[in-house]
């Protein structure tokens, strides 16, 4: 695989995993640089799970994963996921305020909360923050997550189809936030997605999958 | 404080009327629990009258060493039994042991402590037996909250994780339910006793003809020794069978489904 600007973020040598009789990932071997990275395949390619393996939330049976040269082993699970930080597919905060979302995720990663500024971020206006989550919508939970994600103040940003349960029009606000996010913050992205036309909305990189394997890799306007 | 009655089996076998009563409720609402009930009486009657044996030659012997071997027992077998309430709770055997037998012993270990009761196999059986069987239920009742819990907000649960949570901090809502539901009926039922229901102690002195103050000042002791041990043995079970669902590395571990 060739190099031309983009420092290498993750690389994965023949990484396998089986869950029961099911290979999952099938000795995938990819290179996720630095920047906004979109992981495109079809269902059951094995794309939520390459993203889960990323911040540790699940280990593969073998291969190697490294992180910035670094095997992943190396790093403290709790410290390397406030730095690498998953926002899920499915909205899951806990129950409370959004204000109360925010500060526990920064108090675990020990930082200053400004809720304003990430909810903002997240494209969620500030009078949101004293909102009950049980009664935000799915998109705006999903900003929620995101707002959550950003109070610890990642180096990654793993989304796991970060548009997948919303209307065009709540789609197209959530992806203008993640290209705003990129200009403000000095943050790489990876991006799970089925839909390569957000990929190429969004992303510099792209890795398909398809059966647990990486088919192919490369810039996005060669790839897709 | 007591005196004592004696029952003929001719009275027992009397009161099997009320089992045909309940066989034929069920039988005529289609609750199809005839068989449940046929069995549940064999053995309650094979197993009340060879505990009964056992605690005769126990009281017989009073030796301490016999006391701790049938509560021991007591501790293996309500562990297994509320396990089988836990299915969905990996490796529950051992915390509902530990839960258990730490329950017994320092309830029973502080009423003896207190000076509340001897320390003779008169009261360290039945007392023990008490103490140990709530302490299963509300185990059994706790565990399977918490599989359920665990079950339902892997989502969650893995969400907070992400953020760098430990396994701790990410359960932590869900053990405290799981504690909750297994203390709560305990707790109500001794908030009503006296109003609502006459607890069986104090039903059992009162027949024996003992003096009802005195049936229900045991009561009262025995209420709140229930209410420690079941307290603790929650705590313990809960706290330390949350760990099983994850792997030292603070992820949750994928559960066979079922």
């Amino acid at each position: 695989m060739r190099w031309d600007h983009p420092p290498v973020l993750f690389e994965l040598g023949e990484v396998s995993l089986t869950r029961g009789d099911r290979c999952v990932l099938d000795s995938l071997s990819a290179a996720i640089p630095a920047g906004a990275t979109a992981i495109v395949g079809s269902s059951g390619a094995g794309k939520s799970t390459l993203l889960r393996l990323l911040n540790r939330l699940a280990d593969p049976n073998t291969g190697t994963i490294a992180y910035r040269g670094r095997p992943l082993s190396e790093y403290e699970p709790l410290s390397l996921r406030r730095e690498v930080s998953l926002v899920p597919q499915l909205p899951a905060l806990l129950e409370g305020t959004v204000e109360s979302n925010l500060a526990y995720a920064a108090g675990l990663a020990s930082k200053e909360l400004d809720a304003e500024r990430c909810l903002r971020l997240a494209g969620l206006d500030p009078e949101f923050v004293g909102r009950d989550v049980a009664k935000l919508s799915v998109g705006e939970q999903q900003r929620a997550m995101l707002a959550r994600a950003l109070a610890q103040g990642p180096k990654v940003l793993l989304l796991d189809e970060p548009t997948s349960a919303l209307d065009h029009a709540t789609r197209d606000a959530i992806e203008a936030t993640l290209a705003e996010l990129r200009r403000e913050l000095e943050i790489s992205i990876v991006m799970v997605s089925h839909d390569p036309e957000q990929a190429r909305r969004l992303g510099d990189w792209v890795v398909r999958l398809e059966q647990g394997r990486a088919i192919e890799a490369g810039p996005i306007e060669e790839v897709l | 404080m007591s005196t004592s009655i004696h029952l003929s089996p001719g009275q027992v076998a009397a009161s099997l009327a009320l089992v045909a009563l309940a066989a034929a409720i069920s039988f005529w609402q289609k609750a199809d629990l005839e068989r449940d009930i046929g069995i549940a009486t064999a053995r309650s009657f094979v197993q009340l009258t060879a505990i009964g044996y056992a605690i005769k030659l126990i009281f017989e012997a009073d030796t301490l060493w016999l006391v701790f071997a049938l509560l021991a027992v007591m501790v293996v077998f309500g562990a297994l039994t509320a396990r089988s309430r836990a299915k969905k709770v990996p490796g529950a055997f051992w915390p509902l042991l530990i839960a258990l037998a730490l329950a017994g012993g320092t309830t029973l270990g502080l009423v003896v402590a207190l000076g509340v009761f001897e320390p003779t196999a008169r009261y360290l059986v039945p007392v023990g037996g008490m103490v140990i069987g709530n302490a299963m239920t509300a185990s059994a009742v706790a565990l399977n909250r918490l599989g359920d819990e665990m079950a339902d907000s892997r989502n969650k649960i893995e969400a907070t994780l992400a953020l760098g949570a430990t396994a701790q901090e990410a359960a932590a809502p869900f053990v405290h339910r799981a504690l909750r539901s297994g203390m709560i009926a305990l707790v109500d039922s001794t908030k009503t006793t006296g109003l609502i229901f006459f607890p069986g102690t104090m039903v059992g002195m009162l027949l024996a003809g003992a003096n009802p103050t005195d049936a229900v000042r045991l009561q009262l002791i025995l209420l709140y020794a229930l209410l420690g041990s079941v307290a603790i043995a929650g705590l313990l079970a809960t706290a330390l069978a949350y760990r099983n669902f994850f792997t030292s590395a603070q992820q949750l571990i994928e559960l066979e489904p079922g």
